[in-house]
């Protein structure tokens, strides 16, 4: 974490040499609401993989697209835009 | 064979420029370092040399190319001054900040308002604590020299910072004066290519400019003064090498027949030579008084300073800015650097100079006469000044 | 095996991410979508620029980076004199054998204030010197990144912290500032508009304007939860509305010549854009009414511009 590095840990100019090394940030904590894939419904079209802004819909086994619950911020897009309306978005808190 | 022809100084920094084989260059006109980009772009005309000629719409944007072309590993120049140098204030303190190695010569001009064309050291003064190595060159083989040397050690991979070459503007960059040009194969001995570590490239993505959240923000500046302070030794190196090839040696405080010298004149840039005929002058009738120059002004050369002041009685500091409500700023820094000294000198401080007033010998005079006596009987002005009616 | 390309009938998009999930831009943030799509077109071959804003806060904490690629951040309204400074040391050290030639994109991308605000000087110059870059505003119309506060990006009548809907005031009255006729009338060789909700013509446009030699300019409509207050699952809906009421449409520029890509038979009237969003919720039917006038005025103009310089 930021708050444990010394001054004698920063690189030159604070450049940051490792690519994309932020990706280990949990953003899945935000949501309040996460979306549900209906696989009987759903007709592979990924369009909810191509909407979501957090990339965080990945392609899985057998064609389908699912949320990456580490990185679903549960904004509802892919809920939205599905043509075959195969996801719902439910509370968090529901199991 | 090096060759010793008549240059005008701004000329004589192009020059530095050409042989130093820079990239991108990003030009600006604004008086009085319009000479600079016009002799570059003379030479970029007429194949003399290389380099990506960016003629940009502003000094911000002067500055901002400059990042640019170093982030990618160019070798990169540019020149400004007065309030060019403040348009670009902001990003003047991102080059040291992201380290990149840009090398600016800077005519030290007046400030607004009112509108003032002509030299004195305000815009230097203003970027004092931005974090670029900083040098002031008393002639026209100084602004050569110096030239060239800044590009050995900015780009040095112990240092990584930007070099600032000032020059008084009109008083040093419009003169022409005798300079000796070196051989192109002793500069190739003395600047090795520019090698940048963090290049921009997407064979190894990397990310310039991250932002700085509290957490982490301090030990950034922490991280960029430890190195800053360390480029002292580089800086000392590069002029020991420079000296080595091209037989002149320079070093971060000059001085001026100050072998037991009761009274010290401390002088900053062109008018250093004025000055020294009057300290030649009082020499030659046997007064004990001799002059400093400070050559390097950042990292400030506190070692090498409170050396060669030590035995005398008097130091009188010449400005050529006024800090508003503050004084002479080069008057506080020197005072501020002698406070823990035991024994120190008296210090005081006269400001002159400014907009392009000159300084004559007996303006140098005055200035020694009165620095004693303001020494003997203190002074009841608000600021003493020289010239100034 | 991980998929390396997803099919869209003809068309494969890569499914490298270059933008790294994890990233803090808000639930919802069309933005976020606009440059991740963009990301996909403009590939690994690239080298960014970027100003300060929403872009550079939720992706570069220091020292963490969300980016898979080169980039590079420095101040706010400077990003097009930097990627300046990047395509002329990349040519320069090619040419003088530094450098192995290779294809390079330099894009940079930066928010409609630091676009069309502070930073329009820099964009002008950039354009004017023809550096073989491309330029992407992501228009959120307003400083989203400080909080909500109005740019000359903002369309008339929204409501924002500095020009906000009031008792003796409406919100914006100016109208927003075409940038797209601005980037236009420096005669480079390619202007676009884009909207994230018609992801392949977004797409198709970063493609085309970063494989061109010269200056291109795409200008991309953003759509922002948080400013726009709005449901954070509609940024698809309110971007699809803001083209098919033709409040922002949708057209390439080549050298002054104009193709307009989506000219619907009848525009959808622009309550049915407006309402959707809170920061219009103080309008009057009266106001409303002024907007669709104005809508249809510059919808003429812009058909007008078609016609009289097609491509």
């Amino acid at each position: 974490m930021a708050d444990e590095l010394t001054w004698k840990d920063l690189e030159v100019g604070n450049i940051v040499t490792e690519a994309g090394n932020g990706s280990f940030r949990k953003t899945g904590d935000w949501r309040t609401e996460r979306p549900i894939l209906d696989k009987e419904k759903c007709i592979k079209c990924a369009l909810c993989w191509i909407y979501c802004p957090d990339a965080a819909i990945k392609p899985s086994e057998e064609g389908y697209y699912e949320s990456d619950l580490y990185y679903c911020k549960g904004c509802g897009i892919c809920t939205s835009i599905c043509p075959a309306g195969a996801i719902k978005m439910i509370a968090e808190e529901e199991k | 064979m090096s060759r010793r022809v008549a240059l005008e100084a701004s000329h004589a920094v192009a020059e530095a420029v050409r042989m130093a084989d820079v990239d991108v260059i990003a030009a600006y006109p604004i008086t009085p370092q319009t000479h600079i980009p016009e002799r570059l772009a003379e030479m970029v005309a007429n194949g003399e040399l290389s380099a990506a000629y960016i003629p940009v719409e502003s000094e911000h944007s002067a500055m901002s190319t400059c990042l640019g072309a170093a982030a990618v590993g160019a070798r990169t120049f540019t020149a400004t001054a007065g309030q060019g140098l403040e348009l670009m204030h902001e990003v003047v303190y991102v080059a040291s900040s992201m380290r990149y190695p840009v090398v600016m010569a800077v005519c030290n001009r007046a400030l607004s308002a009112p509108l003032s064309v002509w030299g004195d050291h305000s815009d230097a003064m203003a970027v004092r604590d931005t974090g670029w190595i900083q040098v002031f060159c008393q002639n026209g083989q100084e602004a050569f020299d110096l030239t060239l040397w800044a590009f050995r050690v900015g780009e040095d991979t112990k240092v990584l910072f930007p070099v600032m070459v000032h020059l008084d503007g009109f008083t040093l960059s419009h003169v022409t004066e005798p300079v000796i040009l070196p051989e192109q194969s002793e500069v190739d001995r003395f600047l090795p290519r520019f090698q940048y570590p963090f290049a921009l490239n997407p064979n190894k993505p990397m990310t310039h400019g991250a932002f700085g959240p509290p957490e982490i923000y301090s030990e950034t500046k922490l991280a960029q003064e430890v190195a800053f302070s360390n480029s002292k030794k580089v800086i000392l190196r590069g002029w020991k090498e420079f000296g080595d090839i091209f037989g002149r040696y320079y070093h971060p405080v000059e001085e001026y027949k100050t072998e037991n010298a009761e009274t010290l004149l401390l002088t900053m840039g062109a008018f250093t030579e004025t000055a020294k005929i009057v300290i030649d002058d009082r020499r030659d009738k046997g007064e004990a008084i001799g002059l400093i120059s400070l050559r390097l002004w950042r990292p400030f050369p506190f070692e090498e300073f409170r050396r060669t002041v030590k035995g005398a009685q008097l130091l009188i500091v010449f400005d050529r800015c006024i800090s508003f409500g503050l004084g002479g700023p080069v008057f506080s820094e020197i005072r501020s650097a002698l406070y823990d000294e035991e024994p120190r000198p008296k210090v005081v401080g006269i400001i002159g100079g400014l907009g392009g007033r000159d300084m004559s010998e007996d303006n140098f005079d005055y200035v020694i006469n009165r620095g004693r006596e303001i020494a003997e009987k203190g002074s009841d002005r608000m600021v003493e000044t020289v010239g100034i009616r | 095996m991980k998929t390396k390309a997803v099919k869209f009938g003809e068309k494969l998009v890569p499914t490298k991410e270059f933008l790294a999930e994890g990233h803090s831009f808000c639930i919802g943030c069309g933005e976020a979508l606009a440059i991740r799509l963009a990301m996909k077109a403009l590939g690994e071959n690239v080298i960014m620029a970027m100003a300060t804003g929403c872009d550079e806060v939720c992706t570069t904490p220091l020292p963490y980076t969300s980016w898979r690629v080169p980039w590079m951040h420095t101040l706010f309204e400077n990003t097009a004199a930097e990627i300046s400074g990047i395509e002329a040391g990349l040519k320069i050290l090619v040419k003088k054998g530094r450098m192995p030639k290779r294809d390079i994109i330099c894009a940079a991308m930066g928010g409609d204030g630091a676009t069309s605000d502070i930073g329009i000087q820099a964009l002008s110059g950039a354009f004017e010197r023809g550096h073989d870059f491309i330029y992407i505003c992501l228009d959120n119309e307003a400083y989203m990144n400080t909080g909500i506060q109005r740019s000359s990006a903002t369309p008339y009548g929204a409501s924002t912290t500095t020009a906000p809907a009031g008792k003796f005031s409406m919100g914006q009255v100016t109208r927003k500032k075409n940038m797209a006729a601005i980037a236009a009338a420096h005669d480079i060789p390619y202007v676009a508009t884009a909207c994230p909700s018609y992801r392949f013509d977004l797409m198709k446009k970063v493609r085309k304007g970063a494989e061109l030699k010269g200056p291109a300019y795409i200008h991309i409509l953003s759509p922002c939860p948080t400013g726009w207050r709005y449901r954070s699952d509609l940024a698809i809906e309110i971007g699809q509305l803001a083209v098919q009421t033709g409040i922002f449409p949708l057209y390439e520029i080549e050298y002054g010549r104009y193709r307009l890509n989506a000219d619907p038979p009848k525009l959808k009237p622009i309550e049915e854009y407006l309402k959707l969003q809170g920061r219009y919720r103080h309008l009057t039917g009266e106001q409303i009414q002024r907007i669709q006038e104005m809508v249809n005025e510059d919808y003429a103009k812009l058909k007008e511009k078609v016609a009289a310089s097609p491509l």
